[in-house]
């Protein structure tokens, strides 16, 4: 399919474009969602930035401690949940485009296969938060003493309690995004979503890519990094 | 519940106060205005409380054996510094002053997300009420700045409660601060470039600019307390290699640009303040506005000022120490300006100029010891003392506050369309700016002299000075809670304001007093620079 | 100000797909390649394209304003403050002074005669 640009027929209604009282126009109001997310996002990316700051300083202060945590580290799982994501990252911006040309069955077929990938992504997390568990390696609540490198049991100890919380952080933002794919599924079959009127859609879509960006870092930093054969 | 007022032909005109009645139409507001008058009252409750605290322990201080016990003085002093700084200092002038009138400002009918607007609020409830759970329960004895070890192990107090309350405050920062960024940049109205912007919108879009991009930081550093007190992972626990100053670190980087969330949003009201007063637009308009930006950019690069004490390189000190007098000059350069506006002005002395007067006064004191505490040398000396605290209290009491009440007296009229007793007002202003002096200054005595903060005794040779500031803060008390009485008096009592009572410029003044829900009938088109005060003759109320 | 939308192509996406999964088995398989302090540069090299494409096609950024795009910077310049200049205090606190002969005070200077 060619590019196009949503085609300027006749201006559709103040109520198919969903226009609130204070924007004055449907574009303005559009810009002003995409700004809106993009500053939130913002937020977000200091939010992380805050766990991948403290990741690097005990990464770097405890190298050894570090390199013995990778053993742990499942490469298969952790990689084929990125390229999950990168399958999702993908319907879902197929998703915004049936959206932008009033596509209402691709819309809805994209964001179940959105979902679904996502899914997929937080059962595999699960598995490997239940290996963690059985091997006693979860800090402050199932933590066994790191018996195999018992002389970095307590920087282990740090290291991974920072693989929770980020990939908890992580995980925790892909629920709520499920949560908001639902609630665009529920419009979309509504009828809601057309080219005068997508904004949720693509704005969604925003959070997504950037829960996949997450991942996209902390795949090789978490996983990646210290293995070797 | 709600019902449209009744319209008798004699009956004042419909604005955002009277077109509804009831909790339902409150509660469940999306005006803007509406919100703001919503947080001013849940601000000045929380300021009250905070202040409450700040009474005991003065009363504590009179004695050099203290008057509670230790454990107790800790917990005033901390529940005093959480609560003014998160919930009153940090949304004050955003939430109340900001919220109001931005949309007008800009020529907007409301801000880009009213929904979120309401929520922030919502939000900042939630996290006062988890706050005072936490105070009813007996309170948190951290220090308004929870540096572990000690809150995320050893302490027994409801650190927990104030932290999530905390947090959560947090987010009702960044959705102003959001809503303040999109509403700047895409809802100004025709002809409204960001140069004809008044100062007031510049400041706070810096504001924003600072709460979106710090205050994430302050909620993820808060997190990880919380996991280590519930669950000591180990993250800040010396005992096990865990590194406090990495707590430290990650507070600051928020905590700092924090104290200029507290003060910009002051300073953009004492341009609107002395332009208005002086008759005269604002000098240098470009580097004042600019200034606003240097500031937001500057202040995320120096928070290592906090620091200096806990093993920092030398090399590391001399870096920030640079960098926090880089972020003095834009400070500088507003005070500069704004003695410049009023210099072959046409100066009146009404109450808001009083405020502003005192905040130009107090805060470049404030400021300039500031620079004190920014250099390697003197910083060794003054660190953890009531020097500290005197600095930071000129700054954030005698500029924050003095420019919150200068600006709630200047925008009174348009908020409420009523006239507070301007004899009340002086007053007032007069018993606030020497109950602030005879409190504060002192602190700069004792700090220079050695006595340490956040202790509830100290030697006996410091006691008069200590009196001294304690028989200030009951006068300081006095002056703030006289206008609570006759602002609110004047809601019902006080002469009705016309729509310029000031003769001031902006598009706020323009509209009726109180405005209508949607500010405008018609979506104004700009074509004037901000200040435009022409020859005094012209500008009339 | 965009007036309009842009509609990406089907193809540009998947090619885009394409090009992050293959990323990822490169990132993936360079692992296991010693190369001592390089390997995580070539990983954050990698993960910083990936995320590229993902942020200037996946997310619009290409056709987007100005403005956007200077927001997209603006949080990659706080986040590497925020982790460089905290990493820079643990990196340089071995960094102890070294007194000089001339800051000890007069008659300390450079070799005099």
């Amino acid at each position: 399919m060619a590019e196009t640009i949503v085609p300027v027929g006749e201006e559709p209604s103040a109520e198919a474009t969903h226009l609130r009282h204070h924007f004055a126009s449907p574009e303005q109001q559009m810009d002003a969602a995409t700004l809106g997310m993009w500053t939130f996002l913002i937020t977000e990316v200091l939010f992380f930035g805050g766990m991948f700051a403290s990741y690097a300083v005990y990464r770097n202060i405890y190298p050894e401690a570090f390199a013995s945590t990778s053993q742990y580290m499942n490469v298969i799982l952790g990689g084929t949940n990125t390229a999950v994501l990168i399958c999702s990252s993908l319907t879902m911006a197929l998703s915004v485009r049936a959206a932008q040309l009033s596509q209402r069955k691709p819309l809805i077929w994209f964001l179940i296969l959105t979902m679904i990938f996502g899914s997929i992504f937080l059962v595999i997390k699960g598995f490997e938060y239940h290996d963690k568990w059985v091997e006693g390696l979860v800090p402050g609540l199932h933590w066994g003493g790191y018996p195999e490198h018992p002389e970095f049991a307590h920087h282990a100890q740090i290291l991974f309690f920072l693989y929770f919380c980020m990939t908890g952080m992580h995980a925790l933002h892909m629920v709520v995004g499920l949560g908001l794919l639902t609630y665009l599924l529920v419009q979309g079959v509504r009828r809601v979503f057309h080219a005068s009127y997508f904004a949720p859609v693509e704005m969604i879509g925003l959070y997504w890519h950037f829960v996949d960006i997450v991942w996209i870092f902390l795949f090789p930093l978490l996983y990646l990094i210290g293995h070797r054969r | 519940m709600s019902t449209v007022a009744s319209r008798r032909p004699d009956a004042e005109p419909v604005n955002y106060l009277n077109v509804e009645h009831g909790w339902k139409s409150w509660l469940f507001t999306t005006d803007h205005k509406r919100i703001a008058v919503l947080y001013l009252i849940s601000i000045t409750l929380m300021f009250f409380v905070g202040g409450f605290f700040a009474v005991l322990f003065r009363i504590n201080l009179l004695e050099p054996e203290g008057i509670f016990a230790p454990e107790t003085y800790n917990r005033l002093f901390s529940m005093h510094g959480i609560v003014m700084v998160f919930f009153f200092l940090v949304p004050s002038i955003p939430a109340t002053l900001a919220n109001f009138l931005i949309p007008i400002m800009v020529g907007a009918k409301d801000l880009a997300f009213p929904r979120v607007n309401l929520l922030s609020w919502y939000i900042y409830v939630v996290g006062a009420i988890l706050t005072m759970y936490a105070v009813f329960r007996g309170g948190v004895d951290t220090g308004w700045t929870f540096y572990a070890p000690y809150s995320s192990t050893y302490s027994n107090s409801y650190v927990l409660a104030a932290a999530f309350g905390v947090f959560t405050a947090g987010f009702s920062s960044i959705l102003t601060g959001l809503n303040f960024i999109v509403t700047v940049h895409k809802m100004r109205a025709p002809g409204m470039t960001w140069s004809r912007l008044p100062l007031f919108v510049w400041s706070n879009y810096a504001t924003g600019l600072i709460q979106v991009l710090g205050t994430p930081v302050l909620a993820i550093v808060l997190l990880l307390l919380a996991f280590e007190r519930i669950a000591h992972v180990g993250i800040f626990d010396p005992n096990i290699g865990g590194d406090p100053i990495l707590f430290q670190h990650l507070f600051w980087f928020y905590s700092h640009p924090a104290v200029y969330i507290m003060i910009l949003p002051g300073m953009g009201v004492i341009s609107e303040i002395v332009a208005c007063f002086s008759k005269k637009r604002v000098f240098g308009y470009n580097f004042v506005a600019f200034s606003s930006m240097a500031i937001a950019v500057l202040s995320f690069v120096v928070w290592g000022h906090h620091m200096f004490l806990t093993g920092e390189s030398v090399y590391t000190g001399i870096a920030f120490s640079f960098l926090s007098f880089m972020v003095a000059v834009p400070s500088a350069i507003k005070v500069f300006n704004w003695t410049a506006t009023m210099y072959k002005g046409s100066v009146s002395f009404d109450t808001p100029m009083l405020y502003a007067f005192g905040f130009i006064g107090l805060f470049t004191i404030g400021g300039l010891t500031g620079l004190h505490l920014a250099t390697l040398a003197t910083d060794i000396a003054t660190h953890g003392t009531y020097f500290v605290v005197a600095h930071f209290h000129y700054v954030m009491v005698g500029g924050m506050v003095m420019a919150f009440l200068g600006g709630v007296h200047f925008w009174w009229p348009k908020i409420t369309g009523r006239m507070y007793p301007e004899a009340w007002s002086k007053f007032a202003a007069l018993i606030v700016f020497i109950g602030f002096n005879l409190t504060f200054f002192p602190q700069f005595i004792l700090g220079y002299l050695g006595m340490p903060r956040r202790y509830h005794n100290y030697p006996p040779e410091f006691q008069a000075l200590n009196v001294l500031s304690t028989a200030g803060a009951s006068i300081l008390g006095v002056g703030y809670v006289i206008p609570i009485i006759y602002l609110i008096w004047s809601l019902k009592y006080g002469p009705k304001a016309g729509p310029n009572p000031w003769g001031a410029t902006g598009l706020e003044w323009e509209i009726q007093s109180p405005p209508t829900t949607f500010n405008f009938d018609e979506t104004p088109t700009v074509t004037e620079e901000a200040y435009n005060y022409g020859p005094v003759e012209e500008v009339v109320g | 100000m965009t007036g309009h939308s842009h509609i990406p192509k089907v193809g540009t996406l998947v090619a885009v797909w394409a090009a992050l999964v293959v990323l990822t088995g490169v990132t993936s398989a360079v692992s296991y390649i010693e190369m001592g302090e390089f390997n995580i540069i070539v990983a954050l090299l990698i993960a910083v394209t990936k995320a590229s494409l993902v942020v200037w096609i996946f997310m619009g950024v290409r056709f987007t304003t100005s403005l956007t795009k200077l927001f997209v910077v603006a949080g990659l310049v706080w986040l590497s403050i925020l982790i460089l200049l905290t990493y820079s205090d643990y990196s340089s606190r071995n960094w102890t002074y070294q007194a000089q002969p001339w800051s000890q005070g007069p008659g300390n200077g450079p070799a005099t005669k």
